[in-house]
């Protein structure tokens, strides 16, 4: 007989099933997108205008912390191994994760670790308040006591990435359908495959680290206290040697992701496919030698300071030749814009943005004046936003026929992107302004000149905010009410083994595999 | 031309400020609210940086109208509404070499100036005057060193009232970008700047002289400036350092050589007023008194008002109080390592410190009735 999932909260529970684990992935990742989303308001509430408004400056340091933390690692990474769960075996013809049992325990830790995260904001002295990047000696020796319920979060958190890394190495690697090799495998299951390797490599970098911290705290051990011996720039080295890996490790799965949809959208093959796996390749390559780029203010000896420029600047290139195939492939297609192909457009706009601005902070001298401030926090978004989350959009968009088997409502969804889209524009682009003119980052007040543009900065963010509330109801809409799509492959355009099953996709897929000419 | 007029006389209320705006005092004003760039400062360096800066952005602009034209024209020119045919190609090495090179040749173009800027700004040799710059949380210490006759050193807090951050008074035009005492630099002088940090890390930044770098405790980090007018020179700390980062501006007045050498002769007759007190024997009575003023501003906020303790140890009773004068001093001064006891033998001035340690000695129930005077605490620090 044919299995169907059990009933009850114990389908949840004990499923082994991907697309049981993806979707869990994917809406555990959204609560934490509006939790982090809601510490954002709150920051951009205060930041309203100028002088001390709604919250003290204690509690806005660790609203800043919580909003990276729950971001990068509760909302990003957590969508985008949902994502991979859902599709890299509907993509490749596997019937399921090599690893099904490792798949469904990474999941299930992840909800400890941020409920672990969140309680410490209800403790005595408060949430961690050292920023997400966490420099010790602020983070060691200065840290208020639940510092250790964020190391251990922490642990977890890596832990889960790490199974849900070799899960998918496993997967790509063993259950490709017979006939697709590695080059004629979708550009998404190429950048996981690459990504799942960088998780692997620096993860537990991360761990030291913060193992580091624990025994600093807690065993008398001095790796971080100059007074003990130590050495508080360490600190920065072994976490940009796991922090720029990580960025990484947020946006090639958004690289995948767009290489799907602008084909589509397109009708047209994506253009040089070839050179879109060696440019991920390189650029993964390219992460784990330029650390030290984010530490150029640390006062490292000149010539490191020149290495680490030269190497940064040639993140350029691949990057580079990745747009211009995106923007190749969509030139002499045949061009529609729905929804999923209105966000991977803005993605390739405005994260090139954010390429541009990368390639200035890359320039050493120049850098003295844009680190630390608000030009960093108006780069960054534009790659975590702009880049990360806008694909996700445009995913979300793009898969759920095939996961729910309904349409989503087209026109809402194009509400949902142009809300988007201005709100995000007007919140970070004059935060590039005021950080030329001066402000730092992570301050609760600030100076008199910097006030309209943040003013500015603080609508934008309610309205972005606020239109990630239009996107859940679009969705909660399409499973409720959502007209049926009765085709398996929903857009004319799409290509590849994910669109050749029924919509919904059946509980199991790819019991026998296809055969890939 | 009735309606027209009418229009006007609507208008003209709101036309007003908008005149107003045109005028040049208040454009200044509007030019630094609306400041969207960054400033090339008033030292040779800042101008590299400045034209460096222009010159990558320059760059990336047409860079970008190039790319997103493109981008542009393809989603316009090749519209399926447009009834337009999808061509299938997929391949083209000759495009990829291109868009390979291109980008590697501009980048060099890039990194050649940016490579001997940075090669300048990291030569800090032949410094006319060196200072070194200690963070603390949440201040600035300023020291001037290599300086014949006495020394030399301040701190340099926020002079902002609480009563303006709570929106209760307006603010200054200064808002947060004001100190009560000023680093003071002479102008067309090379300064090497000498950064540490007293707790956790800082970094000092001031825009306009093209300084940021990290005061790392346990470092000491050199970094440049010649600022080639004279002026008033805002910044802030830059590195996350805990509760009141927002709150630790950095103020540098930079002076005619003239009007800096006065005032460092000023200061240094100050210190030597200041010397005399390790002549004098105060008596207990007035040291308590004062030890308990410096007590509620430094001591209070973790050792409770009444010496009761909190996130520090009781002072009430402790087995420090009330032990050697020694280990007291030596606690009060050097810190206590890996714990938040800060050394306060950089913060307080040796008079602070003796009376604040006397207070400590007879308060609180604790009663030893001896008197520490700012020499013994001199003879301490020395290791005498």
């Amino acid at each position: 007989m044919a299995h169907g999932p059990s009933k009850g909260f114990s389908r949840w529970l004990l499923t082994t099933n991907h697309k049981d684990i993806g979707t869990m992935y994917l809406w555990f990742s959204f609560a934490m997108f509006l939790l982090g989303g809601s510490f954002a308001m709150i920051i951009r509430a205060e930041l309203f205008q100028p002088g001390l408004q709604l919250v003290a400056p204690e509690f806005f340091n660790q609203m800043t912390t919580m909003h990276g933390l729950v971001m990068v690692f509760g909302a990003i990474m957590p969508a985008f191994v949902g994502l991979a769960n859902w599709m890299l075996p509907l993509m490749i013809g596997a019937p399921d994760m090599a690893l099904p049992r490792m798949n469904n325990l990474s999941f299930w830790i992840l909800p400890f670790a941020f409920a672990m995260l969140a309680s410490t904001l209800f403790m005595e002295g408060g949430a961690p308040n050292f920023g997400w990047t966490f420099y010790a000696p602020l983070s060691t020796t200065y840290a208020p006591p639940s510092v250790t319920f964020f190391i251990f979060a922490v642990h977890i958190m890596g832990a889960s990435s790490i199974m849900g890394s070799i899960n998918i190495i496993a997967t790509v690697m063993n259950l490709r359908a017979p006939g697709m090799t590695l080059m004629k495998m979708p550009l998404f299951a190429w950048t996981w495959l690459i990504t799942a390797f960088l998780l692997v490599a620096v993860m537990p970098v991360l761990a030291g680290a913060v193992t580091m911290m624990l025994m600093d705290i807690h065993f008398g051990t001095s790796f971080f206290s100059a007074a003990g011996g130590g050495d508080p720039v360490l600190f920065q080295h072994v976490f940009w040697f796991f922090g720029h890996p990580e960025v990484y490790i947020i946006i090639l799965p958004a690289f995948g992701v767009i290489s799907e949809i602008i084909p589509t959208f397109s009708r047209k093959p994506l253009f040089g496919y070839a050179s879109m796996v060696y440019a991920t390749a390189a650029i993964a390559f390219l992460s784990f030698i330029v650390w030290a780029h984010h530490m150029f203010t640390v006062g490292i000896p000149v010539t490191g300071e020149l290495y680490f420029m030269w190497a940064t600047m040639l993140i350029a290139i691949p990057t580079a030749a990745k747009v211009f195939n995106w923007i190749t492939t969509m030139f002499k297609g045949s061009i529609t814009f729905e929804t999923p192909m209105l966000f991977s457009i803005a993605f390739v706009f405005l994260f090139t943005i954010g390429g541009f601005t990368g390639l200035m902070l890359a320039i050493a001298p120049v850098d003295f004046q844009y680190h630390d401030s608000y030009f960093v926090v108006a780069h960054f978004h534009y790659t975590m936003v702009a880049g990360a989350i806008f694909s996700m959009s445009a995913a979300v968009y793009y898969w759920l026929p095939k996961w729910t088997g309904k349409m989503y409502d087209e026109t809402m969804g194009k509400v949902h992107f142009w809300v988007s889209f201005i709100g995000f524009n007007l919140t970070f682009f004059p935060q590039h302004f005021v950080g030329l003119a001066g402000m730092p980052r992570r301050i609760p007040d600030y100076a008199l000149q910097f006030a309209d543009f943040n003013m500015m900065s603080s609508i934008g963010a309610f309205i972005y905010g606020g239109s990630q509330l239009l996107f859940l109801y679009n969705v909660v809409k399409t499973i409720k009410s959502g007209k049926p799509a009765t085709d398996d492959k929903t857009w004319e355009g799409a290509n590849g083994l994910e669109w050749t099953v029924p919509s919904p996709a059946p509980y199991h897929t790819f019991s026998t595999p296809p055969q890939v000419k | 031309m009735y309606l027209r007029a009418k229009l006007l006389k609507k208008l003209a209320p709101g036309l007003v400020p908008l005149l107003g705006v045109l005028s040049p005092g208040v454009w200044a004003a509007e030019a630094q609210r609306w400041q969207v760039n960054m400033t090339p400062g008033v030292t040779e360096v800042g101008q590299q940086v400045y034209d460096l800066h222009m010159l990558i952005f320059w760059i990336c602009v047409w860079t970008g109208v190039g790319v997103f034209g493109f981008m542009l024209y393809s989603m316009l020119a090749y519209r399926k509404s447009k009834g337009h045919k999808p061509s299938t190609f997929h391949e083209n090495t000759v495009a990829e070499l291109a868009w390979t090179i291109i980008p590697a040749v501009i980048l060099i173009v890039m990194a050649v100036p940016a490579s001997r800027t940075l090669i300048e700004i990291y030569d800090t040799s032949e410094a006319d005057l060196d200072v070194l710059i200690t963070g603390y949380q949440w201040k600035w210490k300023y020291e001037y060193v290599g300086q014949e006759g006495e020394k030399v050193s301040f701190f340099s807090s926020l002079r902002t009232p609480r009563e303006e951050m709570a929106n209760e008074v307006a603010k200054g035009e200064h808002y947060l970008l004001e100190v009560d005492n000023p680093l003071v630099l002479p102008v067309d002088k090379k300064v090497r700047l000498l950064l540490t940090a007293n707790d956790v890390i800082h970094s000092w930044w001031v825009p306009a002289l093209t300084v940021k770098k990290d005061a790392i405790p346990g470092f000491i980090n050199e970094a440049w400036t010649k600022p080639t007018e004279t002026g008033v020179y805002r910044g802030q700390c830059a590195e996350l350092c805990g509760r009141d980062h927002g709150f630790m501006p950095v103020v540098v007045n930079v002076v005619e050589q003239d009007e800096f050498d006065s005032w460092f002769a000023e200061k240094q007759a100050e210190v030597a007023e200041f010397n005399k007190v390790y002549g004098e024997t105060k008596p207990l009575a007035e040291l308590v008194e004062q030890g308990e003023a410096v007590y509620q501003r430094s001591c209070a906020a973790c050792h409770g008002m009444q010496g009761e303790g909190g996130v520090g140890l009781a002072i009430a009773g402790s087995p420090v109080a009330t032990g050697t004068v020694e280990k007291h001093l030596d606690v009060v001064v050097k810190g206590v390592p890996g714990t938040a006891m800060q050394a306060f033998g950089g913060q307080l001035n040796d008079l602070e410190l003796a009376a604040v340690v006397t207070y400590q000695r007879n308060a609180f129930g604790n009663n030893m009735g001896d008197a520490v005077q700012a020499i013994d605490v001199k003879n301490f620090k020395e290791g005498n």
